[in-house]
């Protein structure tokens, strides 16, 4: 996931340092150490994320086969030909896209909301003081701090048939259910999918939140209470308006991350995940590396980098703009 | 030096290494005295794998000067990485191939042709087993590897559960594999174990079944032709051993880590079809006087055009990349694993059978398992098509089986218009 801050980068930062900038003379060259500073970010950036998005660009209008992966310069130029196939819904490449685009659509939709809500609740059932509060945020937080690969592939034991410890609770010992179901196929793998999303994502959440509720001021809740405000009157007119500015980097943070995520679903699937649980990431790695058509498979990352930036921009405008409003 | 100075060379010291980071790569051996070799995963673990190959790349040392620096590839990596290598043009020198994506691979390039001349150099064209040979690239075009290992497919079964219900042979059609599957499933034990979440022991088994019930997949100008009535009865029959006849347990149709292979070995399912099982099955404890080893049934009365082929050519190859700075050095070192002694030392480790004529005969060889796979091979196996789509024809025929057996798992009906559907749409992916 691409998120880059350079916050020292802005000029205004720089500018308002206020320090004495020495004799006047010899500001120009004093003015180059933050740019020779940032140098090898940006040669970084330029080469991990700028130089291979624009390859990527740049392989999506070529006929990049087996035939033409070793010297790409003979790879036949087909324009947007690939394009005109991912995209049109009636071929079977556009029919499948649409389709994983869907199931991302409301797989992000849920993993975030449920994600937002859970951090939400956590965050502020844990503002106050309480014996064990460091144990239980502590606590919170693992699933966050474990690496990922390792904490996916122990749900796929959980959540195997015959053997994973979900069946066995749900069936053996809770008798909740009379058949063992199946999780990693079938139309349970959408819901297995979203758990391990909610459990590896709510506590960024929880955390981001938790960090934004110490920067409410006491007084506002004095103040609430002493109106005769209730918990749910704090929370609505207090915490959430006043968390507003935390939760507008967070839900767009957390809609990249997921609407992209790749991890989660390679790892709880393998290469082919069900078509239930197809996510986008998954779709288009199967479709550029299993099929091994670069070509068509770029086209599909365009396409989503370009949905992905249209929806930042929006969401940026639109909140940008309420704000400006308010 | 002022801290300015001092700062601005470490601002420029930083932008220089982060450049050449950039550069660094894995490079293949520059010099003559070194090669990287990737392996695939022949035995129970990477970790055994690198045991087992180490002294032999030792002895390889010690007769040349050659240094091989061995790496152990897992299968789920394999086709990727080397996709990845032909790309770049860096990596390994010398690596071994599923002999399935040989035109696949050929298609890119990137490694070297066994052309008779080159083919001299490793010992001689006459030296190979033709069939596995002619697995090793597109007919007419001079082979893309040669044979390392030699591989068929066997119907492993239990031999106490089958004296225990009474069974006296092994099935050799697949009518009556069902019936004495029928009489072996039951108090949570299953009459056949699959690896119905793995797409590649699915498109294996889609070829034979396809063979069977005289189908191709790709027709005689290299088009697909995947959901033709032949491939549609061929893949909905091995999906029936499931959804039918019932005789493999449901969770089967998530099986993708040869979970099957252990099933079998732990005696919750009575047969296996699989390549070479033997040493994977004694790792995981199992006698190897539990279990026999019988060639894959036929269909009692097969349909016209059906074939008598019950396995595809399987193995490895070994293959050099076209990259590779020390060729003759990389020529050497497949001439060293395909010469007689190694070929013996290592196939018998496996339990695979030699590439190589000229040890076939070999003690080491005799065993009823190694008999059955070298009978299955001489008589009545065929290579999946050597095609340069036939990764992609596994990766997606593989992948809607997967999809059937999770149907049938699930107690959704399978029938021919249902598998002829997934069969349409993994062509329709073709392009």
């Amino acid at each position: 996931m691409a998120t880059t801050t350079t916050p020292a980068a802005t000029p205004g930062r720089t500018k308002g340092t206020g320090k004495p900038a020495g004799p006047p003379g010899r500001r120009p060259r004093r003015s180059l150490l933050p740019y020779l500073l940032l140098a090898p970010a940006v040669v970084l950036e330029l080469a991990i994320h700028v130089i291979p998005m624009l390859v990527g660009a740049w392989m999506s209008l070529l006929e990049l086969t087996q035939f033409h992966i070793r010297d790409w310069s003979g790879a036949p130029f087909v324009g947007l030909d690939n394009y005109r196939v991912v995209l049109d819904v009636n071929s079977a490449a556009g029919a499948e896209l649409l389709r994983s685009f869907r199931v991302t659509v409301i797989y992000t939709v849920l993993s975030v909301g449920l994600s937002w809500v859970l951090g939400t609740t956590a965050a502020v059932l844990l503002q106050r003081p309480f014996r064990g509060r460091a144990v239980l945020r502590a606590l919170f937080l693992t699933p966050y701090a474990l690496p990922v690969y390792t904490a996916v592939i122990t749900w796929t034991f959980l959540f195997q048939r015959d053997t994973g410890l979900v069946n066995h609770v749900l069936v053996d010992q809770l008798n909740l259910l009379d058949d063992r179901p199946f999780w990693l196929i079938g139309d349970n793998s959408f819901v297995a999918l979203l758990i391990v999303s909610i459990w590896r994502t709510w506590p960024f959440a929880f955390l981001c939140i938790m960090a934004g509720l110490q920067n409410i001021p006491d007084e506002l809740y004095e103040a609430a209470a002493m109106d005769g405000a209730g918990f749910w009157r704090r929370l609505r007119a207090v915490t959430l308006p006043m968390l507003r500015p935390v939760n507008l980097v967070l839900l767009l943070v957390l809609f990249l991350w997921t609407f992209n995520d790749f991890n989660t679903p390679y790892v709880l699937f393998g290469g082919s995940a069900p078509a239930e649980a197809d996510l986008i990431s998954l779709h288009i790695y199967r479709s550029s590396f299993q099929t091994w058509d670069f070509g068509t498979g770029s086209a599909m990352s365009v396409a989503l980098l370009l949905f992905l930036l249209l929806v930042t921009a929006g969401y940026l405008l639109l909140t940008n703009r309420r704000r400006n409003d308010a | 030096m002022s801290r300015r100075h001092l700062a601005i060379l470490t601002a420029t010291v930083l932008a220089a290494a982060s450049l050449t980071a950039c550069g660094s790569g894995e490079e293949s051996g520059d010099s003559g005295k070194t090669l990287t070799y990737w392996a695939s995963n022949q035995g129970a673990s990477l970790e055994a794998d690198k045991e087992i190959l180490q002294p032999e790349l030792d002895k390889f040392e010690q007769q040349t000067g050659i240094k091989v620096n061995v790496e152990v590839v897992p299968w789920s990596d394999l086709l990727n990485r080397l996709l990845a290598a032909a790309t770049t043009g860096q990596g390994p020198d010398v690596v071994n191939i599923g002999n399935t994506w040989s035109a696949s691979l050929q298609a890119t390039g990137a490694l070297v042709e066994f052309d008779d001349a080159t083919l001299d150099k490793v010992g001689g064209k006459a030296r190979f087993v033709p069939a596995a040979l002619a697995a090793a690239g597109a007919s007419g075009k001079p082979p893309a590897a040669v044979p390392l290992y030699s591989l068929a497919y066997a119907l492993y079964y239990n031999k106490k559960s089958f004296a225990d219900a009474g069974i006296a042979a092994p099935p050799t059609t697949w009518e009556e594999l069902a019936q004495v599957g029928k009489k072996l499933t039951g108090d949570g034990k299953w009459g056949l174990a699959v690896e119905g979440a793995n797409p590649s022991e699915n498109a294996h088994h889609a070829f034979t079944f396809g063979q069977q019930y005289g189908g191709d997949w790709f027709d005689s100008a290299g088009k697909p032709s995947f959901d033709t009535p032949q491939n549609v009865a061929a893949v909905k029959r091995y999906i029936d051993l499931m959804a039918v006849d019932k005789i493999v347990n449901p969770s089967n149709a998530e099986y993708a880590q040869n979970q099957s292979v252990s099933d079998f070995a732990n005696g919750k399912a009575a047969m296996l079809l699989w390549q070479a099982a033997g040493a994977n099955l004694q790792s995981q404890n199992m006698a190897a006087d539990a279990y026999g080893v019988a060639p894959v049934p036929f269909l009692a009365s097969p349909p016209a055009g059906g074939k008598q082929v019950n396995s595809m050519v399987a193995g490895i190859n070994i293959a050099v990349f076209k990259h590779t700075k020390n060729r003759d050095g990389a020529l050497e070192f497949v001439k060293f694993m395909t010469s007689d002694a190694e070929q013996v030392a290592l196939n018998k480790t496996y339990g695979s059978l030699p590439a190589v004529g000229t040890v076939a005969a070999d003690p080491a060889f005799a065993a009823d398992e190694q008999k059955v796979l070298a009978q299955t091979l001489g008589t009545s196996a065929a290579p999946l098509p050597q095609v340069p789509e036939e990764s992609t024809f596994e990766t997606l025929v593989g992948t809607a089986i997967k999809e059937l057996f999770a149907d049938a798992a699930s107690g959704r009906p399978v029938t021919e218009d249902s598998v002829r559907e997934k069969l349409t749409r993994a062509q329709r992916q073709m392009r």
